[in-house]
């Protein structure tokens, strides 16, 4: 973050909003004090917030403002269920930006698929945001997005505004309709089969459950993307962030500092190892 | 106006099967319409054609007395709808339920099983394009089933 977050020390933030997504998950606006500037991180890129006396978590950006930070968390643990509880005008620590971000430079003038599930779709809101703002410099945008339920399904405004464009091609599932859902029913998977790509000049971006990503990945390869234009992003328990620790580190990789987003061919034999 | 054998060549099902093999299955084949909420295929009844979406969209529901209608999956424009037509006993598995205004290609499974049997060459050709459909949609079944969005996958 070009304006001071560090990169060993938190800064303190001030909460500026919270938005309630779903029954567990909220997205907080970070500012600073002062309302200058936070510094943009890339897409793709993490920060480690840090609930003050609770611990700190990795936590996607997911917004490409460069004024603010922006964050969806969903509550999982003590950290992530901690910073559900924030409220505008709290405080949170901040470290950051880290790590290796989305291909957007690479997808320049290419069409672009995004593939995202349940809170994956976070990390590549920020795509979306930097695709929509400089449209003409991509190809065609098709995105698929599965949640577990309708009710848990992120950014619901947002998604409306999207499926109305007719810029951004977005297709949403659930895996469990309920009986207020008129949309589609089936795994996110399902969405890649008739997808309006061209294979061959096509960048894919995967986020979600690593197990959704594999499958998606391979789906694409069969569709005939060549590998080097398939990327997923990762995440293992990041402590240091810094690639000095090793809690994340994955074989030679260091999810942290190396990834978290990572060409499909670099990794896809890592995802199947158990026990390091 | 088209032909038949133009108009399924079209759908991304068949799209680049040989020619020969499109004019055989398109004497199988009639355009259909479905409007929203009608049933397209009912669970235990025979399965006497099947189905090339073109426009719209089906649900694929099972019932239980006290569940109700639940739906599984839906379908939509180039997606296939039906298998049961090429496994004895033939009968649906499950309902298929119009979301709305459906257009699709409905084949003539007799026919379509005649031809097959008298042309194992076309048969093969047809089976390779069933198969791949088929495995996407039995893997991404498993995946849903994991419930691997949920907070504790």
């Amino acid at each position: 973050m070009s304006a001071a977050v560090t990169q060993l020390a938190p800064v303190p933030l001030r909460v500026a909003a919270v938005v309630r997504e779903t029954a567990d998950s909220v997205t907080l606006t970070l500012a600073r004090p002062d309302g200058s500037a936070v510094g943009p991180g890339a897409p793709g890129q993490f920060n480690m917030l840090y609930p003050f006396g609770i611990g700190e978590a990795a936590i996607s950006l997911s917004s490409d403002s460069a004024e603010t930070l922006v964050h969806t968390v969903r509550g999982v643990g003590a950290v992530s269920e901690a910073l559900g509880r924030l409220r505008p005008g709290d405080w949170v620590g901040v470290r950051g930006p880290f790590g290796a971000g989305w291909p957007l430079e690479a997808a320049r003038g290419r069409d672009i698929v995004l593939v995202a599930g349940g809170i994956g779709l976070a990390p590549l809101r920020s795509v979306i945001h930097a695709v929509l703002r400089d449209r003409a410099a991509f190809g065609r945008l098709f995105v698929a997005y599965g949640a577990r339920t309708p009710r848990e399904r992120l950014y619901v405004a947002e998604l409306e505004d999207w499926q109305a464009r007719s810029d951004i091609d977005i297709a949403v599932t659930v895996d469990a309709g309920d009986a207020h859902w008129s949309g589609r029913v089936g795994f996110v998977t399902a969405l890649l089969a008739n997808a309006p790509i061209d294979p061959a000049r096509c960048i894919v971006m995967a986020c979600g459950p690593e197990v959704m990503m594999r499958a998606a990945a391979r789906q694409m390869l069969g569709r005939g993307v060549p590998i080097e234009n398939v990327y997923v992003s990762l995440e293992r328990n990041m402590k240091c962030a810094a690639g000095l620790c090793g809690h994340c580190q994955v074989g030679p990789l260091f999810m942290c500092k190396d990834g978290p987003v990572f060409p499909f061919g670099r990794v896809q034999d890592l995802l199947g190892v158990r026990e390091i | 106006m088209k032909s038949m054998a133009e108009l399924i060549h079209a759908h991304p099902f068949l799209a680049g099967l040989p020619e020969p093999y499109i004019a055989t299955v398109a004497g199988c084949a009639r355009n259909v319409v479905f409007e929203a909420g009608s049933y397209i295929i009912r669970e235990g009844h025979s399965a006497t054609e099947f189905h090339l979406l073109r426009d719209g969209h089906v649900a694929l529901e099972l019932y239980s007395p006290r569940g109700g209608s639940k739906v599984l999956q839906t379908l939509g424009p180039g997606d296939i709808l039906g298998a049961s037509w090429l496994v004895p006993p033939y009968r649906w598995t499950s309902d298929g339920r119009a979301l709305d205004r459906v257009h699709a290609f409905a084949f003539d499974a007799v026919c379509l099983r005649g031809k097959c049997e008298a042309d194992p060459a076309m048969g093969y050709a047809l089976m390779q394009r069933f198969l791949p459909v088929l495995m996407q949609r039995m893997s991404a079944a498993r995946l849903q089933a994991m419930d691997m969005f949920g907070a504790q996958a």
